[in-house]
């Protein structure tokens, strides 16, 4: 499924003297087969956009489509596609540890499940509950404890199994390794690339603030600021406009930082700002003038 | 005098089958207006030892204490509350009063500064933490890193001689832990306030006088930046990594670049890659 | 976003009323109150009614959303108005129009629903033109001397600052988990009661054990802070009087002394007609 916005716009709170202009016009496409990032700071209308993809915020100006669906067509043919949407849509809310509500880990995850394929029987529930799980790097064992007795790490990967069990083609996350520590973090990423290579979800979208993550595990970036998009494209042609994403006061990946000052010394190297990319590169510089 | 000591400190929730232990025999010395970054894992303990040094927790044997006021004395918990404050993760769950200086006076107020003082209080705290401007405003309205300077503020405004800051940095942006760091970094350098901060980023770390590692309740590598960052192997088992400059570093040197030992900081790397690539 | 309109029906502004003292508005609140109530005809009503408008022109806030707070009560007050004629106990003298109504029973009725009204319109200026902050602060000032009987007066009006402050968190947090659980097909709108009802379970019970985490975490926050709620707690905001204070003190004053003596004027209105012309 591919995602297209054009000019889409969305104000908050319209009436009021709080009024806020979230999204001022964003035109982003995002292909299938991507994990895609967005970054931008709190307040750039990043939330508000991941919102419009599964229909949660309607679309007020402008265009979007979701695959074959038309979000911004407000016939009743669209409405009931909602559901639909929200199956091939899974969106993964920041601390999504904070939805949990079951007493199991398993009647959680099977909560969507169920409310998607209200058809299925036990045997294919269970089934999908357990792979599911499996797929987020839990065992059999947990199955039955509390979701509140699990570790900060453990509830958030469960939380993520919730939304996963149902299937979705498109997986969003908003900033889905904040709080966890640097093990954590790299574990989860991983999963996330695991889950799209392995053909378990077509798309992976993940909001983020942190620059080297970003160029380390996207293929394509889009960068939110103000309500609109600034920067797309892959992270080599985003991130090689230092100059741009210093003046958003998003910065630059170190190895972005680090090609900046060598190029100041007339070093100059072509990277795509990846650690092992550079690493390369550098040796490479460094046997050709030696 | 020593501004924080563990004494052997154990510490353990629940009972019987359910009983957990989080702290083993832990010992700790924090001298007077140092900067220790406290790391480890979730659930490595880190947070618990914060809580033991205000009293928030009292340690199940061994003894905590602060400019040698033991936190088992009731008495004393007034006194070493005043002198050690604490900034939480939670911006949202900090906050007691719906505007900020309603919220910075809460601590002053509590321990019976006269208002002319208090006022002199709010305004220094406001000050030292550049949040003047928004004095007036409803604390609901601010962005997670102003949120988090007004709760620096409101311990500030205590007066304290140490600023514990359990994973205050943890739910902001970058640019919001930028302005908070900068607070805390002015704090420890300019008015000498001991910082012991908790934190996942290894980043926040290295600008540390001294870094402590923990691992299952215990201490497992203490010193300098350079000398903790320089065990790689344990920093892996404790669930942590290297700083990404480190990182960087460390690939460059395997590949074959003779690159020095000890560059913990993208400054540091990028000034010896410059002289080794331009010196050839 | 959900936090916006829980902040009461605060409508900002620099008027006259708004920079009254909290204390002097609930107090002259209660005596409009009693006002109302002392009225016993139109003419002392009207007279209450005058005083009301004299409010709202000096608070600055638009005369709709003043209306808007009778909206809330219409229902009420048709209600109770349908009841006074359809139960008048009719008098000798009364005149009859059909069935069990009566014209003074009407009348009665239009007079009750006015003093409703009048009620709330006075009411909603008060929250209208006061932020929840400094009401707390007035009702603290005015129960201080509950303290003298060990009423907890602090304790009080610091459970109700925290309970006004969270509600933007709160909300906030509500109106995400029900975003997630909607993300994961969760149904709020359709079916029936009991249904319902049920689909709120997983908005619920994660939104509960928010509020116990947010509260235990806020428990520390403030010991941290050295609370104890011991009496050398002072206190930074002191609240002053002014001339405005006065000066809305005596319009009050005058306004009141207007409606008991049209009160009296129309008891003895027929005494009084007599004796000239007898």
């Amino acid at each position: 499924m591919r995602i297209v916005a054009e000019n889409l716009s969305f104000t908050y709170n319209k009436k009021s003297k709080f009024k806020v202009d979230a999204l001022a016009g964003v035109t982003l496409t995002i292909e299938e087969d991507s994990f895609f990032g967005i970054i931008g700071h709190t307040g750039s209308g990043k939330s508000t956009f991941i919102q419009h993809l599964n229909g949660l915020i309607p679309v007020e100006k402008g265009s979007l489509t979701v695959g074959d669906i038309n979000l911004a067509d407000k016939s009743k043919i669209v409405k009931k596609r909602y559901k639909e949407l929200r199956s091939k849509v899974g969106m993964v809310f920041q601390y999504p540890e904070y939805q949990l509500f079951a007493e199991t880990v398993y009647e959680d995850v099977a909560f969507g499940f169920r409310n998607f394929f209200p058809d299925a029987s036990k045997e294919e529930e269970k089934k999908a509950v357990f792979q599911t799980l499996a797929l987020m790097g839990l065992g059999a064992e947990y199955i039955n404890q509390s979701p509140l007795d699990l570790s900060g790490g453990q509830k958030r990967r469960v939380a993520i199994a919730g939304v996963l069990v149902t299937k979705p083609e498109i997986l969003v996350l908003d900033e889905p390794v904040a709080g966890l520590d640097p093990v954590g973090k790299n574990e989860l990423m991983k999963t996330l690339r695991v889950l799209l290579d392995n053909g378990v979800v077509k798309t992976v979208i993940v909001v983020s603030h942190d620059m080297d993550e970003v160029c380390e595990n996207c293929d394509s970036v889009a960068v939110f600021s103000e309500g609109r998009v600034v920067l797309s494209g892959s992270p080599k042609e985003v991130f090689k406009n230092s100059k741009e994403m210093s003046e958003l006061r998003l910065g630059v990946p170190v190895t972005g930082y680090l090609k900046d000052e060598l190029s100041k010394m007339g070093v100059e190297i072509d990277v795509d700002f990846t650690r092992d990319d550079f690493v390369e590169k550098v040796v490479e510089y460094y046997k050709n003038i030696k | 005098m020593q501004a924080i000591e563990f004494k052997n400190v154990s510490f353990s929730y629940g009972d019987g089958d359910s009983r957990k232990e989080v702290l083993k025999d832990f010992s700790l010395t924090i001298k007077k207006g140092s900067f220790v970054a406290l790391l480890g894992r979730n659930g490595s303990g880190k947070s618990t030892c914060a809580k033991l040094i205000n009293g928030l927790l009292i340690p199940t044997s061994g003894t905590v204490t602060v400019f040698g006021m033991d936190t088992k004395d009731k008495s004393n918990l007034f006194e070493i509350r005043k002198r050690a404050g604490m900034v939480f993760q939670n911006p949202d769950n900090q906050q007691i009063a719906s505007i900020v200086e309603d919220d910075v006076a809460f601590g002053p107020e509590n321990i019976g500064v006269p208002r002319k003082e208090i006022k002199e209080r709010i305004d220094y705290a406001l000050s030292v933490t550049g949040t003047e401007e928004f004095r007036h405003s409803e604390v609901a309205r601010l962005s997670g890193g102003q949120k988090q300077r007004v709760a620096i503020a409101g311990a500030i405004a205590l007066l304290p001689e140490i600023l514990i800051l359990d994973e205050s940095t943890s739910m902001l942006d970058p640019k919001g832990r930028k302005e908070v760091m900068e607070v805390v970094r002015t704090l420890n350098r300019e008015k000498g306030m001991t910082v012991i901060d908790i934190t996942h980023y290894m980043d926040e770390a290295v600008e540390a006088d001294e870094i402590c590692i923990m691992d299952n309740g215990v201490i497992t590598a203490q010193g300098t930046p350079n000398q903790v960052f320089a065990q790689k192997e344990l920093i892996a088992k404790c669930g942590l990594e290297l700083p990404v400059s480190a990182k960087i570093a460390e690939k460059l040197k395997s590949a074959g670049l003779p690159l020095p030992e000890g560059i913990l900081t993208k400054e540091a790397l990028s000034d010896k890659l410059c002289e080794l690539l331009r010196k050839i | 976003m959900l936090s916006e309109v829980t902040f009461g029906q605060y409508y900002p502004s620099k008027s006259f009323v708004h920079r009254l003292d909290p204390r002097v508005k609930i107090l002259l609140l209660i005596a409009y109150i009693v006002m109302i109530f002392t009225a016993q005809n139109f003419l002392g009503l009207i007279a209450s009614l005058l005083f009301l408008s004299l409010t709202i022109i000096f608070s600055g806030v638009p005369i709709g959303s003043v209306l808007k707070s009778i909206k809330a009560i219409l229902f009420l007050v048709i209600f109770t108005a349908i009841l006074n004629i359809l139960f008048y106990s009719p008098k000798q003298g009364d005149t009859h129009l059909f069935w069990v109504v009566y014209v003074e029973g009407l009348i009665s009725a239009g007079f009750l629903a006015l003093r409703l009204i009048s009620l709330v319109m006075g009411s909603s200026i008060l929250t209208l033109t006061t932020t929840p902050v400094s009401l707390t602060d007035g009702i603290e000032s005015l129960l201080s001397p509950l303290k003298l009987v060990k009423f907890p007066v602090h304790d009080l009006a610091l459970i109700m600052s925290i309970a006004l402050r969270s509600i933007p968190t709160l909300a906030n947090e509500t109106e995400r988990i029900i975003n997630a659980q909607k993300a994961r097909g969760a149904d709020f709108d359709s079916g029936n009661i009991i249904k319902k009802a049920k689909a709120l379970v997983p908005v619920l019970i994660p939104l509960l054990i928010s509020a116990f985490r947010r509260g235990d975490e806020l428990g520390d926050a403030m010991d941290a802070r050295c609370y104890s709620g011991s009496k050398v707690r002072t206190k930074y905001k002191k609240l002053t009087l002014s001339v405005r204070d006065l000066i809305a003190f005596l319009v009050t004053v005058v306004a009141f002394a207007g409606v008991i003596l049209l009160n009296i004027y129309e008891l003895n209105v027929l005494a009084y007609f007599a004796k000239i012309w007898g």
